[in-house]
């Protein structure tokens, strides 16, 4: 919980992770990976919050605990596996890892899964036992991992669908999606987002939750949001801006709060890459510049407090604190609609 | 024979295709060695994971760039600390297309590719344009009348002359200034509602563009003069 000036802010941080990325546990794919989280890491962090190498690479289960619940205002964490297995041997962040220190810490923790649609009908029965295990309500889908010979897969393939398919039937209603600089075929823009509009018509009954709200490619991302009331924006990498590029960033939550609207945007903080304690400060003190205000109108308290953590605590069913919930009101209604054909 | 400064100047009309901006000024260019008539061209980019059909074209259009100065008779092109580094520097080196440089990878050509960004760059450069027009005082209805030999001769006027006839748009001097995606002209009451995509548009080219300049700036350590913000 965060409170400024009186007000309290339920804190829900949809994005994080566990991860081993240490030099016995990659090949030179994960080596390379893991250098470019950290170069995101550094490039965004204030100076202060900017970790050694050493200690990026595979942080305790105790620095995790303290960054996110003892000084980051975490109420609840989701932790979203990313395998990664063909860069790292033992996995970089399995649902098991997250599970172990989940069961650690009671009423802390959500930890979704995730599925293979490429091992076809071995992937339905993974995805069954995880989910028998571990009571799943969420899966996270990393569309540009590799497997084998393959450097990726679109969520409308027949696999996918077949996979989604079974998340209903499994009641695993949110569908976390990340985009990634490799693809099938190759030949196709890797981040376009245009296969989760296919998906989340098909499967109105599923929440897909694009994250970094379909960064770098903001603009079809709003543009299938618009129209698909079951997509919502993860804020992990665009909310980091707000340190070093606070215009950009203003620009980013104004389109989104336009297009979208104030009901499905999710914070995240994609713990590790960065820490939940200034992400959240930061936000709460956040207004759009003055001479943005025009173009771009404002940001509430209340959309604070859905962003923050009610929108998420509702997708996972979340217990929020009777005084940290805002006085029931109308959903907000996104200005941007029906988009004119510009492409 | 050819210089460096030549080199550098024909790679300044290389652009990342994603971007739309050149490789020097984003600092893609990591070295170059000129010797007589044989010039080495080393790339790099912000991430060891950029998408690589991207990496791909801007390889293959520093290749052709600098072969076309005079006085050049071999050009080779490395591709550095990329995962593709390998494949991509053969494939320029060898001539191969993209199926032939990742045949188990991709099934077309990178045209289409192009092409979508293309039109990504087109709309965000007339996003900034219209701003500085209904800044400056104009109407919808003035912008409507436009002509294209009306628009400003700068660098956002000048990329969308070039743009429309990349993508074989109306591109004669007495045609709308301002273009839907489909090659329609623009009209006063759709303006408001395509300045807001347009906007979008353009804050996400920016936006990817500021990113790539910083992460490149992290990963080879470079000073903001070597790469601006």
């Amino acid at each position: 919980m965060y409170e400024k000036d009186g007000r309290k802010y339920y804190i829900v941080d949809g994005h994080t992770h566990f991860w081993n990325a240490s030099p016995e546990n990659r090949n030179k794919y994960g080596e390379g990976f893991i250098a470019c989280f950290y170069d995101y890491h550094r490039n965004l962090s204030p100076e202060e919050y900017v970790w050694p190498k050493e200690k990026y690479d595979r942080y305790t289960e105790e620095d995790m605990m303290h960054d996110l619940f003892e000084i980051g205002y975490v109420d609840k964490a989701i932790m979203q596996p990313t395998y990664l297995r063909d860069f790292f041997p033992g996995g970089f962040n399995t649902t098991e890892q997250d599970a172990e220190m989940a069961a650690k810490y009671p009423g802390k923790f959500i930890v979704n899964g995730s599925f293979e649609p490429r091992d076809g009908e071995k992937g339905l029965d993974d995805l069954r036992a995880l989910h028998q295990q571990h009571g799943l309500k969420g899966v996270k889908l990393y569309t540009a991992e590799w497997h084998g010979a393959s450097k990726g897969w679109k969520l409308n393939d027949y696999w996918s669908y077949r996979h989604l398919e079974l998340c209903i039937e499994l009641g695993i209603k949110n569908i976390h999606v990340h985009k990634g600089p490799t693809i099938w075929p190759l030949n196709r823009d890797a981040f376009d987002v245009h296969d989760v509009d296919h998906a989340a018509s098909k499967f109105p009954e599923l929440n897909f939750i694009v994250e970094h709200c379909g960064l770098p490619r903001l603009e079809d991302f709003c543009w299938i949001a618009t129209q698909e009331p079951n997509v919502y924006g993860g804020l992990a990498v665009a909310i980091p801006f707000i340190h070093t590029r606070p215009k950009y960033f203003a620009k980013i939550i104004g389109e989104l709060l336009y297009w979208i609207g104030e009901d499905r945007i999710t914070f995240a903080s994609d713990y590790a890459l960065w820490q939940p304690k200034w992400l959240v400060e930061r936000f709460v003190d956040f207004q759009i510049p003055e001479d943005m205000q025009d173009e771009l109108g404002t940001i509430s308290h209340e959309a604070k407090a859905k962003i923050l953590g009610l929108n998420a605590a509702k997708l996972y069913d979340i217990d929020v604190p009777a005084e940290l919930q805002l006085p029931e009101s109308k959903e907000d209604v996104a200005i941007g609609s029906e988009p004119v054909s510009v492409a | 024979m050819t210089t460096e400064p030549e080199v550098l100047g024909a790679l300044t009309g290389v652009r990342d295709p994603e971007l739309d901006q050149d490789l020097v000024e984003l600092g893609f260019v990591a070295g170059l060695d000129v010797d007589g008539t044989s010039v080495a061209v080393r790339l790099r980019l912000p991430t060891y994971y950029c998408a690589p059909n991207f990496a791909y074209l801007m390889a293959v259009d520093a290749r052709t760039a600098v072969e076309a100065l005079p006085g050049v008779e071999e050009v080779r092109v490395f591709l550095e600390d990329h995962f593709t580094s390998d494949e991509i520097t053969d494939a320029v080196q060898r001539g191969k297309n993209f199926v032939e440089a990742f045949p188990d990878h991709a099934d077309d050509e990178l045209d289409e590719l192009r092409t979508l960004f293309w039109r990504k760059a087109f709309t965000a450069r007339q996003a900034r344009l219209l701003d500085a027009l209904l800044k400056g005082g104009r109407s919808a209805e003035d912008v409507e009348a436009m002509r294209l030999r009306e628009l400003p001769h700068d660098a956002d006027g000048e990329r969308c002359r070039r743009l429309r006839r990349d993508l074989g748009l109306a591109d004669d001097p007495d045609s709308p200034a301002f273009l839907l995606g489909d090659g329609a002209p623009l009209t006063a009451s759709q303006l408001p509602r395509f300045l807001r995509y347009a906007r979008l548009v353009a804050t996400s080219l920016e936006g990817n563009a500021g990113l790539c300049r910083g992460l490149l700036r992290t990963r080879y350590d470079l000073t903001e003069e070597e790469v601006a913000a």
